[in-house]
């Protein structure tokens, strides 16, 4: 089907591009961006007062396949993702069995092809069943479609494998994915350690953790010419180093997931123990959001990731101690930025959407996030103005675990193209 | 300051002493001093909850709290059952939430909840129907003891406005000194408190107590010396490296209690462990009012299941 998304806003960081136009798909590839297209044998899709951007990548999702298809499956997760404005996900390799070896990885990508709607890029291990001990094969794993690599839940602890792992992916130009955390500090600890964790008798996780972890990374990264991305950057200090290190020219990106820089720790207490405020890394102090929010704005930080962790609720409803880390992003991530983000007034439009494009496409080497002429019809349409509460119970998700019920957003995605196929389609 | 008769909890459940106002806080101590000379008759019993069924759920050891819980309820003419983990099909693998709704479905009127980890008790009031009584959750709170703690010391010291409390020891992983400070601070004590630094939480100051690592700085002058037990555990994990070197550095001796108030008196919330947070002489010493403690905890807990069964002042039968 050939589509022609008439007189939306077209919004194309990766093209500089911010100008109402019409968009011409054909055979699932961009045909033309320009004023005044004929339709011709296209059909129309009315878009005026829209916002039309490229197809959005969230690369930081836990798809749960294969080994635990009762918390999330490629169907439902693609349904998420798309009912999110996501044409694309990456997904970590923590699943079971890990994401760890070129089988593996073809079997999500075939499952992926056979089953998910959006489209689905691997991330690979970096270690063995994310063990931290001997190197897994990238190469295989490359030649099968991995875009990444990390044992993301599994912080690399030892700092020779990490820089192994740097310099082998030099390689492949692969950037290797950090989940920070100094676990000899964070053990224990259910909540970021604070005022709030005092309060609340839970164990903390101090900042520190994640920083002293976030400074290793980078200056392996300086040594090795590896390229480096911390995952879900939460804290003001790890922010500060990254930008140090981007102004030095490390190679360095990062990414910030929305619950980040909506939430503090103060959530934890206000909800009396809810334990879908519990994830990892934990939800930080204001002095940390407002950082994470410069941080948005002023360009160090490279994409915005939902780190979609799903638990079922038979294991979310437990002690707060007890409790997987964890929370749902997928549905939530784009209504997030648009009302905290861009209508709050800290970024403008072109800057949100290359957070959701542009950054993550670059980072993994992707030929997507783009509207130019030839690129594979990946596309987001935004309506600024919808009004939404959210519903969790209403996720396509198979999970409940946000703690956003209710919350009132401004802004959301209303249509989702992958590939030239209509994907989702919320615009009544 | 005292409630005016028909004054009533405004609370189901009594999950710590942060929600509770000053008033409420009083409340419950006033209505423990009517119930205090009840434990002084030959026949220690009272109707005034005949036909209740409450629960003692206590999946973490104790032998203070829930005795003293179990004398309560029985003074009060209550029926009780008891289950502790060991005993319950949680060491089947049931969940807490599971647990609850199926003691819920006996149709209890209360459940007192033991639990190590910290929000256990808003879990089960979220999930329950039944009053919740938070016995002790993790590190949390632990409200009965601080209300029969402050009721002791308004029976030592006749007031809590304006007394200087220390509080010493492991601050990190207690409860004990968590309900305190709340309760301390809405009825206008001043406390101190000192331990280690590996064993102080962070932002205890804004909770407008002052802080200090001496243990002399903190009992300085003070009218109350509250001290917490110190668990061996915690040495293992690196916050001290001595049961020895901790005494020094932070038991309660007699040289040591003579910097406070000449008619200050020692607290613990039990259990102590002598020669570690304090000496013998002073646990048992004349200043001691530990033991005071134990038998203020029935009356206050008679408050509490009287108050959250409904009762109101004014209402009690002599």
């Amino acid at each position: 089907m050939n589509w022609l998304l008439k007189g939306g806003r077209v919004v194309d960081p990766a093209g500089k591009l911010d100008a109402v136009r019409d968009v011409l798909v054909k055979d699932g590839k961009i045909a033309r961006v320009g004023v005044g297209i004929p339709a011709d044998n296209a059909k129309l899709l009315d878009v005026s007062g829209k916002v039309v951007a490229p197809g959005f990548i969230d690369m930081h999702v836990h798809l749960r396949e294969p080994g635990r298809e009762d918390e999330e499956t490629m169907e439902s997760g693609s349904a998420a993702a798309a009912a999110g404005g996501f044409a694309s996900i990456a997904v970590m390799p923590n699943t079971d069995p890990w994401n760890d070896s070129q089988s593996i990885t073809e079997y999500i990508v075939s499952q992926a092809r056979a089953r998910a709607t959006v489209n689905v890029f691997p991330i690979g291990c970096i270690s063995k069943q994310g063990k931290g001990e001997e190197l897994a094969e990238i190469g295989d794993m490359v030649k099968s479609g991995i875009v990444a690599v990390s044992d993301d839940g599994h912080p690399v602890s030892s700092s020779h494998l990490m820089r192994m792992a740097l310099e082998y992916t030099r390689i492949f130009d692969l950037p290797v994915i950090d989940h920070c955390e100094e676990r000899s500090l964070s053990h224990g600890g259910v909540m970021h350690e604070g005022y709030h964790s005092t309060v609340l008798g839970l164990r903390g996780v101090p900042s520190a953790s994640e920083e002293i972890m976030v400074a290793r990374d980078l200056i392996l990264a300086e040594l090795t010419g590896g390229r480096i991305h911390i995952a879900h950057l939460s804290s003001r200090r790890s922010l500060d180093r990254v930008r140090e290190a981007k102004a030095k020219g490390i190679r360095a990106s990062c990414e910030v997931a929305p619950h980040h820089f909506v939430l503090t720790d103060a959530a934890v207490a206000e909800s009396g123990y809810d334990t879908n405020t519990k994830m990892n890394p934990p939800l930080r102090e204001e002095e940390d959001r407002l950082a994470l929010l410069s941080g948005i704005a002023d360009g160090t930080v490279d994409a915005i990731a939902s780190d979609h962790a799903p638990h079922n609720p038979i294991e979310k409803e437990m002690e707060f101690d007890q409790a997987p880390f964890g929370i749902l992003g997928l549905e939530t991530s784009v209504p997030l930025a648009l009302d905290r983000l861009f209508h709050a007034g800290r970024v403008d439009l072109s800057r949100l959407v290359s957070l959701y494009t542009s950054g993550p496409a670059r980072i993994l080497n992707l030929k997507r996030g783009t509207l130019a002429v030839g690129a594979v019809a990946d596309i987001t349409v935004l309506d600024l103005d919808r009004q939404t509460e959210v519903s969790v119970g209403a996720f396509r998700s198979k999970c409940r675990n946000a703690p956003y019920e209710g919350w009132k957003l401004k802004g959301a995605p209303i249509l989702t193209l992958v590939g030239g196929r209509i994907v989702f389609d919320g615009r009544t | 300051m005292t409630p005016e008769s028909g004054f009533r909890l405004r609370h189901k459940h009594l999950l710590g002493i942060e929600p509770l106002d000053a008033e409420e806080i009083r409340l419950i101590l006033d209505t423990a001093e009517s119930f205090l000379e009840i434990s002084t008759r030959p026949i220690k019993k009272v109707p005034t909850l005949r036909g209740r069924t409450i629960v003692n759920l206590f999946m973490e050891p104790s032998t203070r709290t829930r005795s003293s819980f179990e004398i309560a309820q029985k003074r009060l003419s209550a029926d009780s059952l008891n289950l502790s983990s060991s005993t319950s099909s949680v060491t089947k693998g049931e969940s807490l939430i599971d647990t609850a709704k199926n003691l819920e479905a006996m149709a209890p009127d209360m459940i007192i909840l033991r639990h190590p980890a910290a929000g256990a008790a808003h879990l089960l009031s979220r999930v329950c129907h039944s009053s919740i009584v938070n016995a002790g959750d993790g590190a949390h709170e632990h409200p009965t003891q601080a209300l029969l703690d402050a009721f002791t010391m308004r029976q030592k010291k006749g007031r809590i406005q304006g007394l200087e409390v220390a509080i010493v020891g492991d601050l990190l992983h207690s409860r004990v000194l968590r309900s305190n400070l709340f309760l301390l601070r809405k009825l206008g004590a001043k406390v101190r408190v000192s331990g280690p630094p590996t064993l102080v939480p962070p932002g205890l100051d804004r909770l407008g107590v002052a802080v200090t690592t001496r243990i002399e700085e903190a009992l300085e002058g003070v009218d109350v010396v509250m001290m917490l037990r110190v668990q061996k555990e915690r040495m293992v994990h690196g916050a001290f490296p001595s049961l020895r070197e901790y005494f020094n550095l932070y038991g309660l001796t007699q040289a040591r209690m003579k910097l406070a108030r000449h008619d200050a008196i020692v607290m613990h919330p039990g259990p102590m462990n002598r020669g570690v947070e304090i000496a013998a002489e002073v646990a048992d010493g004349a200043t001691s009012v530990i033991l005071d403690q134990v038998t203020n905890g029935v009356a206050v807990r008679m408050a509490v299941l009287y108050l959250l069964s409904g009762g109101a002042v004014g209402e009690l039968a002599a």
